[in-house]
Formats: C-alpha cells, structure tokens, sequence
C-alpha cells in the first residue's frame, strides 16, 4: 500500500503541482492517475520514489515514509517506466534492460541471461538483444522500457504515459499484453495517464485530478462511469460516458472469457 | 612550382633523415611537445566540463554557462606568440613550462566548449532515467552523460590536438626543438626549401591527427550513439 496523507507540492514560485492530497493506493492493482496537463499527476507519481519531495505532507510505502529511505537505494525498488521510453542509445537492449542489476552489483552474466527471459516475457524477440535502440521501432523501445522496469522484480512500478508515444493500434497492443503481464505479476502500478479511455481500460482504480493539483474523484471505473463526482469529472469523462461505460463492460465480458479460454489450455497442457 | 620540388628535394637529403637536427628526431620532439600539452589540456578541461554540464541545479548553473563560453571565447582571442613571450620572460621554471603555457591556454577552450555542451545537450529524459532508476549523480555523469556525449568531446579534443600541433611550431622561437626548428632556421638562413619542408611536415602530423581520431572514435564511442549522427 502506498499513502499519501496531506500530501501538497508548492515550487518556489508558488505554484502549487499538489495540493493536500490524500490518497491510499492499494497493493498488486493498477492504479491510474489521470486528469488534463498541470493537474500534478506526474509530480504525485514522482513523489513515490523522491524524485521529488513533497512540501508537506508525508508519502509511505507499506508504513514507512519514503523520506527516511537514501532516493538511489529507494529507486533501485520500484520499476521505472517514462514515456519515449528513456532508453540509454549507447547500450545494447539488453544491457538497458540490465540497468538496475548491474547497478545493485548482481553478476554481469546471470543479469544478461535475465534480460533475455524477460525479452520473451515482454513479446520482443531475443535476435534484438544485441541492437541498440535507434534500431528498434516506437513500439519495441516501450517494452524494453517495461523490461528494464521489471528486471530486478521490484513489487511496485511506476508509468508516466508510458503508452503515449505511440500510435493508436500499437497502444492497443501494448495494453493489452500490459494487462496480461500484470495478471501474471500482479505488481502494485501507479500509472499516469491523460488518456480517460486508457484510465478506463488499465485501471482498477482511477484518481481523477483536477488542474491546481486537487483529487476530484477516487473510484474504480464502473463508479467513476456512472456516478461522477462533480460537473468537472463529468466534463472531463465526456459526451461518450454511455458509450465508455458500455464497452468497458464489454471488455470485462472478454477478458473473463478470455480467462475461462486460459483456463482450458492450461488445463489441456496438463 | 620551384618552391616544391625545392622542398621535394629537401626531403631527399641523406642528413636530414639522421642526426638531431633529422626529421625522425625534430618529429618526436614536436610529437613530444604536443603531447604534453594535449595531456595537461584534457585534465584540466575534461573534468571541468564534465562537472559544470552536469550541475544544473542551484545558483551555480545559471552562471557556469556564459562563464564556460565567455572564459573560451577570451582565451581564443589572445595571440599566440605574444603569450609565449609572456611566459618566457613571466616564468624561470625550465624550458618546457614556457612553450605548454600557451599551447594548453589555447587548446582548453576547445575541449571545454565541446565537452560542456556535450553533456547539457544529453536528452533530459535520459538523466530522468538514470536517476529514476536508481544512479547516484556520479553515476549518471560517467555512465550515461559521458558516453553519450562522448562524439562531441572527442571533436572538441581533436580541434585542440591539431591546434596543439600547429601552435607548438612555435616552440623553436624560444629555443625549443620540433618541427618549427626547419621553419625558424630556415628562415634565418634564408633557405626556402627547409621552411617548405617543415611547414608540410606539420601539415602531414595534423592530418595523421585525424585518422588517429577517427581511429579512437571507433574504439570509443557505442555504435548506438555512433548511429544517431
């Protein structure tokens, strides 16, 4: 569980990014946090692994506030996924992947062999392992993103639109084989968004901020769809809520029987 | 014409090849110099530019920039040869401490600009990142800063080597061996021929500089920086 309680972000100007922020978000779910640019939903996510320290207010992960914890020693712990990816250009895919055990001095060659299973764990083929990232497509950088997040297992993750660099069909796949890699993982994600249909899809829970840094509504999608807290939320929802709101059930119908289908092959492999 | 096949000729005589006034041993000392100098210059600029690229944090940052390029521009503009007097008669600590002064003072802009710009132009999403990811700033400076900004410092290092090179020809004004001995000598001889041969040989030490360079990019800098231009 991480907690955010009072939580406010002022800048020496006087801006304020986050503006006493409570919010509990819960272990193993995908949490999204969504809202229009300047709602401070980047720097609440930042806040969780110090690269930026709240005001006042405190930030605790499972009870202990993240202030007493070295940020490098800290970051090491929680997976790490920025939108363009932010892939390193002079090091092969598979030593990016690697950053993080190479950073807690893990060996070189178990820490490259765990790169390579996590390629296949992420749908990239292992011929790329040796490419550099110039050489890789939009698409293919983001995994390798989501595989150096994952490479040193850390129980939480964190994505700052990690999805949105890309086009439209390619999001839809990354996803979807996002939400099949979370059912297998089930890491506690916070992933930001200024996507509501991605917020829709992704979320188990949605913390809709509003622009001044406020939390305008904490619900699972199903509640925030037909139950919006206020005009802004419903604005920011849109016309489509009918719409939204239908084929976020539609797709829970196929995911379930998309599961019952996993099921049965599994069950076949056995 | 006559001034080449002079110099040509130059070159075909048996004593120039031997001796400490031959090409082989006026080579080494000029090599010898100019190495010297690009040592001294590296440390002293390297760092420097590694460090102030990288702060970008506090008062500190808003000023290391016009610092860094005023201080370069300054350095450029100062004359070569008026600098080696200065130092010469400013200076009675032996004979090479005069002849470094100016080479290095002339050649740090170039390594300093370079390496600076180098690493404030490394994306910002890359330091995010690195730090997100757990890199302590040391970390971030030689593990992703450095080598990323690596084909600029390199450029910036080769600039100063070749002027390294030319510049230290005026070693011989002040007594000093090298190259610029055929060029100075020459002169006070009036023998056309040896200046022409010195000056091509300086020329040919520069443009083996380059392939040298071309040669450590290879070795230095990651194919994927390499690929992005």
């Amino acid at each position: 569980m991480i907690t955010f309680a009072g939580v406010t972000k002022r800048y020496p100007d006087g801006t304020v990014a986050v503006d006493r922020l409570d919010l509990q978000i819960p272990t193993g779910q995908i949490t999204v946090l969504v809202g229009p640019s300047g709602c401070g939903k980047t720097t609440t996510l930042r806040m969780i692994n110090r690269m930026v320290d709240p005001t006042e207010g405190t930030v605790a992960i499972d009870g202990r506030d993240v202030r007493d914890i070295d940020p490098p020693t800290l970051r090491r712990g929680i997976g790490y996924v920025i939108q363009q990816a932010g892939l390193f250009p002079h090091r092969t895919i598979v030593d990016n992947i690697a950053t993080v055990p190479f950073l807690l001095g893990h060996d070189k060659r178990k820490a490259r062999e765990r790169a390579r299973e996590l390629m296949d764990r992420v749908g990239l083929d292992r011929s790329l392992a040796d490419r550099y990232p110039a050489q890789l497509s939009g698409g293919q950088q983001q995994r390798v993103g989501v595989a150096r997040a994952l490479a040193a297992d850390p129980p939480i993750m964190l994505m700052d639109e990690p999805f949105s660099a890309v086009d439209p069909i390619v999001r839809a796949g990354l996803q979807e084989e996002f939400l099949r890699l979370q059912a297998e993982l089930e890491k506690t994600i916070v992933f930001v968004t200024h996507d509501i249909d991605e917020a829709v899809r992704l979320g188990h829970r949605i913390a809709v901020f509003a622009v001044g840094g406020t939390l305008a509504q904490y619900a699972t999608p199903d509640e925030l769809l037909s139950e919006p807290a206020d005009d802004f939320v419903r604005d920011f929802l849109g016309g489509s809520r009918g719409i939204r709101r239908l084929r976020f059930f539609q797709e829970l119908d196929a995911e379930e029987a998309g599961a019952g289908t996993d099921e049965a092959t599994v069950a076949a492999d056995r | 014409m006559n001034a080449i096949l002079g110099a040509l000729e130059w070159f075909t005589r048996a004593q120039q090849w031997s001796g400490p006034d031959g090409i082989p041993a006026r080579l080494l000392e000029h090599v010898w110099y100019s190495l010297l100098g690009f040592a001294i210059t590296v440390l002293i600029a390297l760092p420097a530019g590694l460090v102030l690229g990288h702060v970008r944090r506090g008062r500190l940052a808003g000023l290391t920039g016009f610092l860094v390029t005023s201080s370069a521009n300054a350095a450029r503009a100062l004359p070569t040869l008026g600098l080696l007097i200065l130092a010469v008669i400013l200076t009675s600590a032996g004979d090479l401490v005069p002849i470094l002064i100016p080479l290095v003072v002339l050649a740090v802009p170039a390594v300093l600009v370079n390496t600076y710009a180098g690493v404030r132009q490394v994306e910002p999403g890359l330091r995010d990142a690195a730090e997100g990811m757990g890199m302590r700033g040391p970390q971030v400076l030689l593990r992703v800063e450095l080598p990323v900004a690596m084909p600029l410092i390199l450029l910036g290092m080769r600039t100063a080597m070749i002027q390294i090179i030319s510049t230290a020809t005026i070693a011989a004004y002040v007594g000093l061996g090298g190259l610029g001995r055929y060029i100075v000598d020459g002169y006070a001889r009036q023998d056309y021929d040896s200046m022409a041969g010195g000056a091509i040989l300086v020329i040919v030490l520069a443009v083996a500089t380059q392939f040298v360079f071309a040669g450590v990019s290879r070795l230095t800098v990651s194919p994927g920086v390499r690929a992005r231009g």
